[in-house]
């Protein structure tokens, strides 16, 4: 009696059990597309933050989950090695204009670009912003503790660490961006001569 | 391929309305192909837009015009039925040339 | 008469303002004058251009409405087709006309479909243009009545939610939120049934950035570019799903396409 009621209990869960959708989309998605320049296969595997968010259509689905992810991803930020932050700001600014890099079209052998202005508001002179991203015009008020640089510079390498699913790319952890490159673009925000801190029109100097 | 063009010519109360595209790969010479070779410059230097013998419109273009040009023009006069051309003359000394009848 | 020089001057500011009013504008000082209207005729032209082996026209593809029927049949697409017993877009199923009908090889013709910058436009593109035209102020109406159809519109809302790539990007990434733009180019939200409408409906577009019309299916493909994802194959699963996720979301919105774009 006992063993045919734990086969019949077998059967029942097996004929619930969902089918893994994931698989039969992730086999899908690479039939459908091919290798292109640098852009291979190989990017269509989804690592376990990217499964997360895309299953959970970028909100975090358990909160366990989601600080446990979280701080995951803080233990993995690579900080500058000599613990200086700040690069050159202009060379920043190149960074942050620049929207080349890792599409299939792009030459690997030239430097990727931030495209920080594709989503965000920097320099107050620059008016072909995005808006996906919130404006981060005069960033530099905020100063350069100790906690601010390590803050932001977590924010450039995985933004995740503090907004889990967040839409904004892992440049140092993703390997965008350089740790120079990272550098330039912590100056470019925080440098209080970059052109991201000088005042708008109308508004008083911000020292 | 080259020295297609296609017009459209109306009445639109007292003035004709002339469209054309021309097929033309108006390339600047600054291009390179994928051997690193410059592409050649190749563009349309001269437009012009005749109703029967009359030229009405007359342009000297460039390298900043793109490719496959669209032109608008509006003429005053014309009738249903008069033919409207559009010739070009490019910098390799290409030409291209197309004809309608005002609707 | 002249043109008034002070519209010319709009031109001029219009890379410099962030106003989307001012693209508006533009449009309307360019009236109906779209370029694609001379694309459409191209598209006719090849309709009843006999090719291939058998040496014959298109006339008798089957669009969904039967045999040779062209009024409306964009409008109805992606559909199911029980001939390839498969979802299909309008794209796909144009290339099995050319192969079924018309003996050509399908290789060759989805080895390169949409033109590279300089040409003047694939007969793909055109025939597309001109289907566009024949539903243009018709309902978009996506069947949705076989399981297969129904399959597809799912799998098109996974993969819009799919994060992959270096830069971790879905199309939900850019659009799945409403007044959002990329730089200056506003972004629809594909998820969001007024503004899906108005933007799935006006694709096939004359793309002056391009001086070409493309297709929905190039702006699939260059989506991906961008997304820094490999290469969309031409015709693909992903493609039609995408375009069946949208076209569904649109259900009930108006075609107006061809339309005129950056």
């Amino acid at each position: 009696m006992r063993a045919t009621l734990r086969r019949i209990t077998l059967v029942v869960w097996i004929g619930v059990a969902p089918v893994a959708l994931s698989e039969d989309l992730a086999s899908v998605i690479h039939a459908s597309f091919s290798d292109s320049g640098q852009a291979t296969l190989l990017r269509l595997e989804q690592d376990p933050l990217q499964q997360r968010c895309s299953q959970s259509r970028d909100e975090p689905v358990d909160d366990k989950i989601a600080m446990a992810l979280r701080q995951e991803r803080l233990n993995a930020v690579v900080f500058p090695e000599d613990g200086n932050f700040l690069g050159d700001w202009q060379r920043g600014a190149a960074v942050a204009a620049s929207g080349r890099g890792l599409q299939s079209n792009d030459d690997p052998s030239i430097a990727n670009g931030g495209n920080c202005y594709a989503c965000h508001q920097l320099a107050p002179t620059e008016v072909a912003y995005g808006t996906l991203g919130p404006p981060l015009t005069q960033y530099g008020l905020r100063g350069q503790s100790d906690a601010m640089l390590r803050y932001t510079w977590t924010k450039l390498w995985d933004t995740h660490a503090f907004n889990l699913c967040s839409h904004m790319p892992r440049f140092g952890a993703q390997k965008i961006l350089t740790e120079q490159q990272l550098k330039d673009v912590m100056a470019f925000l925080l440098d209080p001569n970059s052109s991201v801190n000088q005042p708008t029109e109308g508004s008083s100097s911000a020292h | 391929m080259a020295g297609r063009i296609k017009i459209r010519a109306q009445k639109k109360g007292e003035l004709t309305e002339v469209k054309a595209l021309m097929r033309h790969p108006m390339e600047t010479g600054m291009r390179k192909d994928q051997a690193g070779e410059s592409i050649p410059a190749h563009f349309i230097i001269e437009v012009a837009v005749l109703h029967g013998d009359q030229t009405v419109m007359q342009a000297h273009w460039g390298a900043a015009v793109s490719a496959n040009p669209f032109l608008g023009v509006r003429f005053q006069g014309g009738q249903s039925g008069d033919a409207v051309r559009v010739v070009w003359t490019d910098n390799q000394g290409g030409t291209g040339e197309g004809e309608t009848t005002i609707r | 008469m002249m043109v008034p020089r002070w519209w010319l001057l709009l031109l001029m500011v219009v890379p410099a303002l962030a106003d989307e009013g001012i693209f508006d504008q533009y449009r309307d000082l360019m009236g109906d004058d779209n370029p694609a209207i001379f694309v459409i005729d191209e598209g006719e032209e090849f309709w009843v251009q006999s090719q291939g082996p058998s040496a014959v026209t298109l006339e008798a593809c089957d669009l969904g409405l039967g045999a040779g029927v062209t009024r409306g049949a964009y409008a109805q697409f992606p559909r199911y087709f029980a001939d390839t017993d498969r979802v299909m877009d309008i794209e796909t199923r144009l290339l099995y006309c050319m192969e079924t009908l018309q003996g050509r090889d399908r290789e060759v013709i989805a080895a390169k479909p949409y033109s590279l910058r300089g040409d003047f436009g694939t007969e793909l593109e055109a025939l597309v243009t001109w289907l566009a035209a024949e539903s243009e102020g018709m309902t978009i109406a996506p069947e949705q009545a076989h399981p297969k159809e129904r399959a597809m519109y799912a799998m098109g809302e996974e993969i819009f939610f799919y994060r992959a790539g270096p830069h971790d990007f879905s199309c939900a990434t850019c659009h799945e939120q409403s007044n959002k733009r990329i730089r200056l180019q506003q972004l629809p939200n594909l998820t969001e049934h007024t503004e899906v409408a108005e933007a799935y409906g006006s694709w096939p577009a004359y793309r002056m950035s391009q001086g070409l019309v493309r297709t929905m299916g190039w702006r699939l493909q260059d989506c991906f570019r961008q997304q820094r994802w490999p290469g969309l194959t031409f015709g693909s699963e992903v493609s039609i799903a995408l375009q069946t996720y949208m076209a569904v979301n649109a259900a009930g919105g108006v075609m107006t396409a061809p339309g005129l774009k950056r």
